[in-house]
């Protein structure tokens, strides 16, 4: 039946370590994440994990001992934010490549510069060709749900995986939350056993390899995100089953008639139901396309999903500097295209910049800024940042 | 059991021939030198940095190991085989697993005392149970012989090339084994390739057995980068040691202890003749700079009996 709680999100998530109970945790504290290694060394140091707590002396060694220990066999994890994902950066990109499914959570936070501690999505936006699966949550209990099924997904593909919730916003808000019993946990997750490791037998990795190789080992990690779909969809199920809770790569909501529409990934997707709720009930057909899984990208269902509105809106709360949109549009985009789907106009919304507060309000702005374009027929400026003094 | 070389090269390899690596390198010599260390029975995982000893040991699809190996990055050696280490750790903890396993990382000095100083370091401070050995051949010689902070005083690299106005690197050569020391771990070694391996091989063994995290420096000429003659890699390490430029010696649990003090302590210009980089070193009007390097090396020489108790 579950167990009622209230949990900020990084409690839930370090809840969820400890009933996983994994082998390895290499971690180093970064706002806004800190707490997840303060709550787990806790749990190390009281005996309630036997799990073996690295405290490394940065995000770099945290990963790279996340490496060396899930490539001897063992279920590593870490947890971090900002400047620590990218620190990290070189290796996630060998996490990928070695094929080691490292359970990292991610408590989203702005990049430097200016510094700035609060919540924008360009740190986890920065390292998406890294090669990770990334689910994003909307609330402390899709964090937690999310990291329940995090390694049963990365451990089908062989591929590394981020839960990433916003910093502050989920990361430190004390929320009502649900959690599955301990033993249900241990029997849903399961025990890791890979085929090959260093400490089975003699293993090699992280080999050298020339032209005549390296693109056939990309290959290889293009497939296992493709197929990361199917896995995502059927943890999922079984998840749904063990809680009654669904999930799917995408969240739909109010989009069966809608003639506009956002999408949008992480907690203002809540904001944006809200905001919803209250133009439906004034009879404006508004809709929500809440991305779960950025990796993989869910392309086909977004551009079924948008293929009846008429206008939509791409919200980013990360730029790429590229001076026409932010890497969400990008790839929405390319999924319509793809798709062969020309007629719904879209726009991109960068919002939500190193905290920039995200209101009802915002969101029912730029629902105005798409009745403009329908009433108009004319995009105007497609590239537009929400809530900025110009 | 005293140390007899030829008992110890009938020792199974561990590092199998086929490699890619130079004739006349220091670097896999330190490598099959370190591995016959291990007791036969035991297992090891080799964990080593970007090099040219990574490049060219495991070119996809062939390896050089015999042990399980893993190769991370160039700056990460240290982090990742404690993660390896922790692993093991965690692993016989939770009875899934028998064997004794053994944890050594090899490192050049740009992958030891620079880029991956600060991952060496945190392993170091852990004190996981392995052995960081750096393969010290005194420059980036990977990418082609660029200055690192470990190439000595004055000589010619690719990046402090003795150029009209500055006369090579600038800069002296840091001392990482005494860093090492200050790090409080229970085994630090400074070795290379005398005679019949007996320092290095012992010292390996200590290191390697010694509960905790150990480092071990090797002097490991490159004769690309040092020029000199292939077949003339032991004459350069001994005249290395007998001149006083790398000394031998081992600090355990703190203490210090001298392997070998020169019967007859040469000048160093012997050093420097014998190796093409330091060969402007040697040009009339330059006396200064073979002369400064003779201090440094003097300096360096009695502060090392003092800490050994030999002075």
């Amino acid at each position: 039946m579950g167990i009622r709680e209230r949990l900020s999100g990084n409690e839930a998530i370090a809840v969820a370590m400890k009933q996983i109970n994994p082998d390895v945790m290499g971690a180093f504290p970064i706002t806004p994440s800190t707490e997840i290694p303060q709550y787990f060394s806790s749990y190390v140091d009281n005996g309630e994990v036997d799990t073996e707590f690295i405290a490394v002396e940065s995000e770099h060694s945290a990963m790279s001992t996340c490496i060396g220990a899930q490539a001897a066999g063992c279920r590593a994890i870490s947890a971090t934010s900002s400047c620590g994902l990218s620190y990290m950066h070189e290796m996630l990109y060998v996490a990928a490549s070695d094929r080691l499914p490292i359970t990292l959570a991610v408590s989203c936070r702005a990049l430097s510069g200016p510094i700035n501690i609060n919540n924008d999505h360009s740190d986890a936006m920065s390292v998406r060709d890294a090669g990770w699966l990334m689910l994003f949550a909307e609330t402390n209990q899709e964090a937690y749900d999310n990291y329940l099924q995090a390694m049963r997904i990365a451990e089908a593909v062989n591929l590394p995986i981020m839960i990433c919730q916003d910093g502050f916003i989920t990361s430190h808000a004390i929320e009502n939350i649900t959690l599955v019993e301990d033993d249900k946990v241990k029997d849903f997750v399961g025990e890791y056993k890979p085929e090959y490791s260093l400490l089975k037998g003699s293993m090699a990795v992280g080999p050298y390899a020339t032209p005549a190789f390296y693109i056939e080992a990309k290959r290889q990690q293009a497939q296992a995100m493709i197929d990361a779909k199917d896995v995502i969809r059927s943890v999922s199920a079984d998840f749904e089953k063990m809680t009654g809770r669904k999930y799917d790569l995408i969240e739909e909501y109010e989009m069966k008639d809608a003639e506009r529409a956002i999408i949008i990934i992480g907690s203002s997707a809540g904001t944006a139901k809200e905001a919803i709720r209250g133009l439906r009930a004034t009879g404006e057909k508004v809709g929500l396309i809440k991305i779960r899984s950025f990796r993989p990208f869910p392309a086909e269902e977004i551009a079924r999903a948008l293929k009846n509105v008429k206008v939509f809106a791409v919200m980013d709360k990360a730029d790429s500097f590229n001076s026409h949109c932010g890497p969400i549009f990008a790839e929405v985009s390319a999924a319509m295209c793809v798709a062969n789907i020309n007629n719904p106009k879209g726009i991109n919304i960068i919002y939500g910049l190193g905290g920039r507060d995200v209101r009802v309000e915002s969101i029912e702005r730029v629902f105005a800024q798409l009745d403009e374009i329908v009433k108009t027929g004319d995009v105007g400026e497609s590239y537009r940042y929400l809530d900025v003094r110009e | 059991m005293s140390y007899n070389l030829k008992e110890e090269l009938k020792k199974e390899e561990r590092f199998t021939g086929g490699h890619r690596m130079c004739a006349g390198c220091g670097s896999p010599i330190a490598v099959r030198t370190v591995l016959r260390a291990l007791n036969p029975e035991d297992k090891a995982v080799v964990c080593s940095a970007t090099s040219c000893l990574e490049v060219s040991s495991f070119m996809y699809p062939f390896t050089a190991w015999k042990d399980s190996f893993i190769h991370n990055a160039f700056e990460n050696a240290g982090a990742t085989i404690s993660g390896v280490e922790t692993a093991y750790k965690a692993l016989k903890k939770r009875g899934k697993i028998d064997d004794t396993y053994k944890f050594i990382a090899f490192g050049g000095d740009g992958g030891t005392y620079d880029i991956g100083f600060q991952s060496l370091s945190g392993a170091m401070e852990r004190g996981h149970d392995m052995v960081y050995v750096c393969y010290d051949n005194e420059a980036y010689m990977n990418t082609g012989i660029q200055r690192s902070s470990s190439t000595p005083h004055f000589a010619d690299t690719t990046t402090s090339p003795v150029g009209a106005v500055i006369p090579g690197k600038l800069q002296k050569k840091k001392d990482l084994t005494k860093i090492m020391v200050a790090h409080n771990v229970p085994y630090v070694a400074q070795t290379t390739f005398m005679g019949n391996f007996k320092d290095i091989s012992e010292k390996a063994h200590k290191a390697i057995y010694t509960p905790g995290a150990a480092f071990l420096n090797v002097m490991a000429p490159c004769p690309r980068g040092w020029r000199y003659e292939t077949e003339e890699l032991m004459t350069i390490t001994k005249l290395a040691v007998d001149t006083c430029v790398w000394p031998l010696y081992e600090v355990i649990d703190g203490k210090y202890f001298l392997s070998y003090k020169p019967k007859t302590k040469l000048p160093v210009e012997d050093y420097l003749k014998a190796q093409g980089r330091f060969s402007h070193m040697l040009k009339p009007g330059n006396e200064w700079m073979v002369e400064k390097m003779q201090e440094e090396v003097n300096r360096h020489w009695i502060d090392l009996l003092v800490l050994c108790g030999e002075k």
